[in-house]
């Protein structure tokens, strides 16, 4: 610019460039988003699953965004155990109450996805290790939770996440 | 750059003067592993494991790309494209296993490479360049065996995929997504294996890329050796070819009777017998674990057992697990000592062999269950690991009192520098 301001040159060389980089950052735009998740895996995002021959203290493994999810009905001594904790004291405070819906608390839906590092716990299927609180206990490196599904020990930071889910009929669950 | 009684590229053949005046190339490879580079005379065995290592890299590569011709990324039937090549493909078996093994091969090698690097402080000025490109490469080597291991879709792939970018989701407020995001899906699935071979067969090449960064830094100021004296004269040195070239095909005999008594004898001896299960989304193996190359980090990663602080259990131990190798980046400073050889650090030396039985200690934990009295031993480890970079090294570089250092290489290897042979072009030194 020696002196004598702003170019014609000094005009166009700056705006050109900018316009290349703008380009190519709009550019690198797809090329960063085709990485997400694509349609039809975003489209498989409900699913109803009957639970009409889960007796309680049994519970299944059913399948949702190719994950597991365990649908627990819980006894009245589970139910009884998760509301004994004081909610204060654990590492991811909630109540078995605001886990569940309201009128059905022996429904426990969780996703069966460690959130550790996301392995799948024991516990849901019959003759499995429910660990020392009598929920689930994941194998992997070893974190327990209660009966509440609540991480009570182990690496783990959270909970087992709640799916959205609703009660279409008494019998069929609706998750996603 | 090179030593100034570094030999001339002298073409005799009219054809090959040709080529040199349009494109140098030949005259590139001589003086870079031919007998235009001067390499100190007292290199010892140590010294291989460079060489080994790229010819490892160009085994997974030739073995890969063929591999690549007869496996078909698609979660429906990547897994029984393998059992394909395992019983169909014409020695499709053999290049598998090779390819499989090649793996540990190259981590066998580039640990020793590492760890070579440590002992001689091969990191120090001037070749810090040279050190930072090759935790790249190590890194980049890393990614590139993780994604390999996810192709065949069988029960330690999936899980292992699940684990390693569950790693991600440690990450405050953008880790979920950024998991979803790296992954294609909420799971590991079809998005995520077609990626992982993509990235699988491009990586190798970016490494390629590196290692001629990472050689080319190198050529600056030259090998190091044993002493960690510098090169000072002629007699300091002998032309890579014939004399390296001998020698690490004398290695290269040794890497490859142990690479086929593996491939032949022992192919699945560092395997995982659940990785021949297909992948089930809905059932974690009872005993999870990497494959051995990865074990010492694996074990930092699941030492951190509680919460630190405010920061979550999950996100400190993926922090500790990568700051394990970040901070091999900071060694050049670290190490303040102006001595290199660990021959010559006493004090030093007796710390390296101890960092040496910390890292196997490690490794040995990571492959071991999550539980007592693994899990007590490795956070121990841990802690020592990164005491050794961030605590003893400064502090021993500072207080040690190091050995008398030979003033040449050649007073090193002759015990005295008068009588070193010089070639007659060298003018007589007063």
């Amino acid at each position: 610019m020696n002196g004598e301001g702003v170019r014609r040159r000094d005009f166009i060389n700056i705006a050109a460039v900018s316009f290349a980089g703008v380009g190519g950052l709009a550019a690198l735009y797809p090329l960063i988003s085709q990485m997400a998740p694509s349609a039809d895996v975003l489209a498989e995002s409900s699913t109803e699953i009957d639970i009409s021959a889960i007796a309680p203290g049994q519970a299944i493994k059913a399948v949702w965004r190719k994950q597991p999810v365990f649908i627990r009905n819980l006894t009245p001594e589970e139910i009884k155990a998760a509301d004994a904790v004081d909610v204060s004291t654990l590492r991811d405070p909630e109540t078995l109450e605001k886990r569940t819906t309201a009128g059905k608390t022996n429904w426990l839906i969780t996703m069966g996805v460690c959130t550790h590092l996301g392995c799948v716990p024991l516990g849901a299927g019959e003759g499995e290790v429910k660990g020392e609180f009598g929920g689930y206990f994941c194998p992997c490196h070893g974190s327990v939770y209660d009966t509440a599904a609540r991480i009570r020990k182990g690496p783990a930071p959270k909970n087992l996440e709640v799916p959205p889910h609703e009660f279409a009929s008494d019998t069929v669950v609706k998750i996603g | 750059m090179s030593f100034p009684w570094a030999n001339e590229y002298k073409p005799s053949h009219p054809l090959m003067q040709w080529v040199d005046d349009r494109l140098p190339l030949p005259r590139f490879v001589y003086n870079a592993v031919g007998a235009g580079y001067p390499v100190p005379r007292n290199l010892n065995y140590m010294w291989n494991f460079g060489i080994l290592a790229g010819f490892a890299l160009v085994l997974q590569i030739v073995t890969g790309v063929v591999l690549a011709m007869h496996y078909a990324a698609n979660d429906k039937v990547a897994f029984d494209s393998v059992e394909h090549i395992m019983r169909d493909v014409n020695w499709g078996w053999m290049l598998r296993y090779a390819h499989a093994n090649g793996a540990s091969m190259f981590f066998i090698v580039v640990y020793t490479h590492i760890f070579r690097g440590f002992f001689y402080s091969s990191y120090k000025a001037p070749r810090e360049m040279i050190w930072l490109l090759g935790v790249v490469i190590f890194l980049l080597m890393m990614a590139t065996a993780f994604m390999g291991y996810v192709l065949p879709w069988g029960q330690m792939s999936f899980w292992g995929a699940k684990v390693i970018t569950g790693l991600f989701s440690a990450i405050p407020l953008v880790g979920t997504p950024l998991q979803e995001w790296l992954l294609g899906g909420f799971a590991p699935d079809n998005a995520a294996l077609n990626r992982f071979f993509s990235l699988h067969f491009l990586l190798p090449f970016v490494i390629l890329g590196v290692i001629i960064l990472h050689v080319w830094a190198l050529h600056i100021p030259g090998s190091s050796n044993p002493t960690g004296v510098e090169v000072k004269q002629e007699s300091d040195t002998v032309p890579f070819h014939p004399y390296y070239t001998a020698k690490d095909g004398f290695g290269l005999g040794i890497f490859l009777m142990l690479y086929c008594a593996l491939v032949f004898f022992a192919p699945n001896l560092l395997g995982h017998p659940d990785n021949y299960i297909p992948a089930n989304p809905l059932s974690t193996p009872a005993h999870i674990v990497p494959e051995w190359y990865f074990w010492p980090f694996y074990a930092i990663l699941r030492a951190f057992t509680s919460d630190f602080m405010f920061i979550p259990a999950k996100l400190m131990g993926v922090l500790a697990m990568f700051s394990a190798i970040l901070v091999w980046f900071f060694l050049p400073w670290l190490d303040t000592s102006p001595v290199r050889s660990g021959h010559y650090r006493p004090l030093f030396r007796k710390f390296f062999y101890l960092l040496v039985v910390d890292v196997l200690v490690l490794g040995y934990c990571g492959g071991a269950p999550a539980e007592e009295p693994y899990v007590m031993i490795s956070q121990i480890a841990s802690i020592y690991y990164f005491l050794h970079f961030l605590v003893i090294l400064p502090i021993v570089s500072s207080v040690e009192t190091p050995q008398p250092l030979p003033f040449s290489i050649t007073e090193a290897v002759l015990g005295k520098d008068e009588h070193a042979a010089l070639s007659p072009a060298t003018p007589a030194v007063a």
